[in-house]
């Protein structure tokens, strides 16, 4: 990159126009560069304040109570040792909170804490609130409560049996049926009858959780008099905390104030409301008192709403030349004992799938199962990683039954730009190839490949995802995002945001993007942001969203005080507007740069002429992207980010140890707002999915009385900096009509084709295919093991020549 | 509760008398009582290393410390990192942000009290693998530690590489 100093004199005006309404393209002099982060350094001097730092006068200290049984009635429960105990202010239970709630409005189905019956351990049942952590956790085990154990089912299919009990007690479809989606289009059937090759495969994707390092933390406080209720806490949709809390509590919106204060990690794992957001705010209404509960990271892990682990079988038709005539899928998700965002999920399941590749027929069924497990949700990626792995891997497949190169298959199904998906979702810029052509040639795929020796291999694959989605979870007909700007005379600008910044960098963002219109270096640029009282509404870091939907809005903003500013120095200087524009601190004349003032004085010439500088703007998503059938909204997004990955793995076939060597990335983000926080979300992305494929597990041990198997992050292994691989990260950019700048999303998408890629990788490495995940060391040695009796038998060839003992030299 | 026990403790270089149950962890009173919040807490049970101080220049995790074993002892939590420094901030925590290194930040202070005692360990420009040693105690959930371990071999060639490899360091970064 060229010598960007973008701090003052140094920067380049405009060429082109600069009026608001002229979209002729003008030079950047933010967009594309690499920033520090608006928030950064004060989080790595110590000093921002996080949920749990929050301190407030009189604070008393929450704990919440859990079910130690997987599934039961509550037969009776008392508090009164506790509510007697000394520093114990006030307790409640599922009876203070009769009303239910769920993210998704129409599957409202748990209670802040549970009113009749548990269905997972480590439901709430009751919670105190008391002058230190100490007697909360003593005041906790005062509290009895009598069970009445009822048969728990740790399986989907177990639990969907016509004989099973029913597990969720709000649950209308009976027989633990959480939802139930079948959606075909074209005929599959014939279209994989008269195929030249069917691959048919089952895979089994077990469930994994966010782990986030910052633990799950909320404060509530009442403000004496007004009795506005004010609630802190570390969520990524403060939004619909907002008004979950609203009806639970029976408290009106507008008396409630949700704040969401610097957050440290999420992933999908706070992107609902959790039993201590209620408890806090319940408990503080009751003693007048502020209140804060923390979760510990046991209860992090029981909290989850990770990853549904999928039981999938796939049905993929090829013709000869390796193009893909139709899918047929069949999925069971194991969701846990709420639905939270399950509906979508099971949607998820099949509608995301139908790019990059284009096919003519296709089928999915995905049946989502109540079970006695903690609930899943979404994480990073939600609902389309684990058809992903089945899919990649079904190609792989394909093309070494073919004889032909993966990458080349790949290539052969591309689905293009701007053009409908089998299922009816309009795709705009489509870089996947370049995504392949990037990871290939990195890699040096085609020399190295035919060249590695047993043990070693290179797989690919790819994927694509939404940049938010096309619906809001509630329906209604306003913007889904906006943005305020404010600039002051002193030459800054305040933008207030009710975007969640989860560390992914979306107050950066917003600064970037009004830096870009006004001219001024991010120093000069405040965002304040999710701040119910002080911001605009945003519906929350979920979906990959933000930096399209508040990236437009926050655009739309700064263009309309961009041109009020130009306005005001071109009548100044009595020239026509488009000759001024904005960098670098100063506002320019482009045709005679010497001609320039300080934006602060261009500030003050603009608010003379129009009074206080501040401008809204608001983003609503096109309504004409999505297929005319019902379930068709759901997946559809403005646009579609796609992703390439290309593993290099080496397989210890003595131990059945994979180590990942390195990892090449290629994404289309559409356009990279700033390079480095991109290229951030593309290796904290590919970091996850290898984390996922080698080691994750977020198992319930059915038996173990439904007991989490490693409720910490000791026992739950997730990659340290040895364990991790080099990454390489490559942005593409395809610009995308509908993105602010051309941008899609980056943050979920680089996840996806990362774990079939190390899957594929395997393969070439030891021959054998990986269809469950993790890809532990006890599973992939007794594939080895069994690939090695069929070889011994002479079923099978030896693997590229496996030289037995002699094993790989390099 | 269990009776509070008076504390003497030397943090960032100052004196602090700390009443506190003799059970509390070192964490707990550098947050509780001091309100040095940049110190986090993230497992409670020294798995994830978000805790990491520095108790006479070597890493411990302050959540399996107990506050009286840090008596008499220096202790450093990243509150104190900048302070040698005229710009307020240590050339580790310069280069975090030049290279985007913090994405939620949580696990950061850990990381560079981690860092900040290999560096001065072995006061040399240090490896990408050394790096990657000096916080293998350290998860990070955001970032697959790329841009951290960029960082902190960075940091090292500022501070204790030979004069002008410390221009080597990338491409500009927009400060503004």
């Amino acid at each position: 990159m060229a010598d960007r100093d973008t701090t003052g004199e140094g920067a380049t005006p405009d060429a082109g126009g600069a009026s608001a309404e002229d979209t002729a393209p003008r030079e950047s002099w933010q967009i594309g560069a690499s920033h520090r982060k608006v928030d950064a350094m004060e989080r790595m001097r110590g000093v921002t304040r996080y949920t749990d730092d929050l301190k407030l006068p009189g604070l008393l200290h929450c704990k919440i109570k859990r079910s130690p049984h997987a599934h039961a009635n509550i037969v009776s429960m008392d508090t009164s040792k506790a509510m007697a105990m000394e520093g114990v202010f006030a307790v409640v239970t599922g009876k203070d909170f009769p009303i239910p709630y769920g993210v998704i409005p129409w599957t409202p189905d748990e209670n802040a804490l549970c009113v009749e019956k548990v269905c997972h351990v480590g439901d709430g049942v009751a919670a105190v609130a008391a002058a230190d952590e100490d007697t909360a956790n003593a005041a906790i085990d005062l509290i009895e409560v009598e069970y009445e154990v009822l048969p728990a089912y740790y399986d989907p299919q177990d639990a969907l049996a016509e004989d099973a009990v029913s597990i969720n007690p709000w649950s209308r479809k009976g027989n633990n049926l959480s939802k139930d989606v079948v959606l075909e289009f074209g005929d599959p059937d014939a279209a994989i009858e008269g195929a030249d090759l069917v691959v048919r495969g089952d895979y089994h994707f077990e469930g994994t959780t966010h782990a986030a390092i910052e633990p799950h933390c909320a404060v509530a406080s009442v403000e004496p008099g007004s009795g506005v209720l004010t609630v802190w806490s570390a969520t990524q949709v403060s939004h619909y905390l907002h008004r979950e809390l609203a009806k639970v509590l029976e408290v009106p919106a507008h008396r409630i104030r949700v704040i969401q204060p610097p957050l440290g990690g999420a992933f999908g794992g706070k992107s609902e409301p959790f039993d201590l957001e209620f408890c806090v705010a319940k408990l503080s209404m009751m003693t007048g008192r502020p209140v804060k509960c923390l979760y510990t990271r046991e209860e992090v892990f029981y909290s989850h709403r990770g990853r549904h682990p999928m039981k999938m079988s796939y049905e993929t038709g090829f013709s000869k030349d390796g193009k893909i005539t139709g899918v047929a899928s069949r999925t069971f998700l194991d969701g846990g004992a709420y639905s939270s965002f399950g509906l979508v999920t099971t949607y998820y399941s099949g509608q995301l799938l139908c790019a990059p590749y284009d096919f003519p027929a296709y089928r999915f069924h995905s049946t989502r199962a109540y079970t006695n497990k903690p609930a899943c949700g979404p994480k990073r990626g939600h609902g389309s990683v684990q058809p992903r792995f089945a899919m990649e891997i079904q190609l792989d497949k394909a093309a070494e039954q073919l004889g032909l190169d993966p990458i080349d298959l790949r290539r052969r199904n591309h689905i293009g730009s701007d053009r409908a998906t089998i299922n009816g979702l309009m795709v705009g810029s489509n870089g996947f190839l370049d995504c392949l052509g990037s990871v290939e040639r990195r890699s040096g795929w085609v020399t190295r490949r035919p060249a590695l020796g047993y043990g070693r291999g290179l797989g690919i694959a790819g994927s694509t995802y939404i940049s938010g989605t096309n619906y809001p979870i509630y329906p209604n007909e306003m913007p889904q995002a906006a943005v305020q700007i404010c600039l002051d005379r002193s030459g800054r600008a305040r933008v207030f945001s009710g975007a969640n910044d989860i560390g992914q960098g979306s107050n950066t963002m917003l600064a970037v993007i009004t830096s870009e219109e006004l001219g001024l270096p991010l120093e000069d640029i405040r965002v304040l942001s999710a701040d119910s009282d002080l911001c605009p509404v945003d519906l929350g870091a979920y979906s990959s969203r933000i930096t399209l939907m508040v990236g437009n809005a926050c655009l739309d903003a700064a263009k309309k005080l961009r041109r009020k500013v130009c306005g005001a120095v071109a009548k100044r200087w009595e020239v026509p507007r488009k000759r001024v524009t904005l960098a670098g601190r100063r506002a320019i004349d482009i045709e005679d740069p010497e001609r320039n003032v300080p934006l602060a004085e261009a500030f003050q010439w603009a608010e003379a002429d129009h009074g206080l500088l501040g401008e809204t703007g608001s983003y609503n998503t096109p309504k004409d992207r999505h297929g005319s059938y019902r379930g068709g909204t759901i997946g559809a997004s403005p646009a579609y980010s796609f992703t390439a990955h290309l593993a290099e793995v080496d397989v210890d076939d003595e131990t059945g140890v994979v180590s990942v060597e390195r990892i090449w990335c290629a994404h289309d983000c559409g356009r990279a707002l700033s390079r480095k926080i991109v290229e951030g979300q593309i290796e904290g992305s590919s970091y996850m999915g290898f984390g996922e494929a080698i080691m994750e597990e977020h198992l319930v041990d059915g038996a173990h009385s439904g007991v989490h198997a490693g409720p910490n992050l000791l026992d739950y292994r997730i990659p340290t900096s040895v364990d991790t691989p080099d990454i390489e990260a490559i942005i593409v950019e395809a610009p995308d009509a509908q993105g602010p700048y051309g941008a899609k999303e980056a943050g979920e998408g680089p996840l996806h084709s990362s774990i079939p890629a190390i899957a594929n990788a395997i393969y070439d490495a030891v021959g054998v295919r990986l269809d469950r995940l993790p890809f532990s060391p006890p599973r992939v040695l007794a594939a080895i093991e069994e690939r090695k009796a069929r070889e011994a038998s002479g079923e099978l060839a030896p693997h590229k020549g496996n030289p037995g003992d002699e094993k790989r030299s390099a | 509760m269990a009776q509070p026990r008076l504390l003497q403790l030397r943090i960032n270089g100052a004196s602090h008398h700390v009443a506190a149950p003799s059970h509390w962890t070192l964490l707990e009173v550098l947050r509780y009582e001091l309100d040095l919040i940049g110190t986090k807490q993230g497992c409670d049970k020294g798995d994830c290393g978000a805790c990491t101080v520095q108790v006479d220049g070597h890493p411990v995790l302050s959540c399996l410390t107990l506050a009286c074993q840090a008596q008499g002892r220096a202790v450093q939590t990243v509150e104190g990192l900048g302070f040698s420094s005229p710009s307020g901030c240590h050339p580790l925590q310069d280069a975090f942000d030049r290279y985007d290194a913090a994405q939620c930040g949580f696990c950061t202070p850990g990381i560079l009290m981690s860092a900040h005692a290999m560096i001065e360990r072995l006061r040399r420009p240090v490896t990408r693998d050394e790096a990657k040693e000096g916080i293998a105690g350290n998860l990070c959930r955001c970032t697959g530690y790329t841009k951290i371990i960029d960082a902190i071999v960075d940091a090292s060639e500022r501070v204790f590489g030979e004069a002008g490899a410390a221009t080597a360091s990338g491409e500009a970064v927009t400060h503004g």
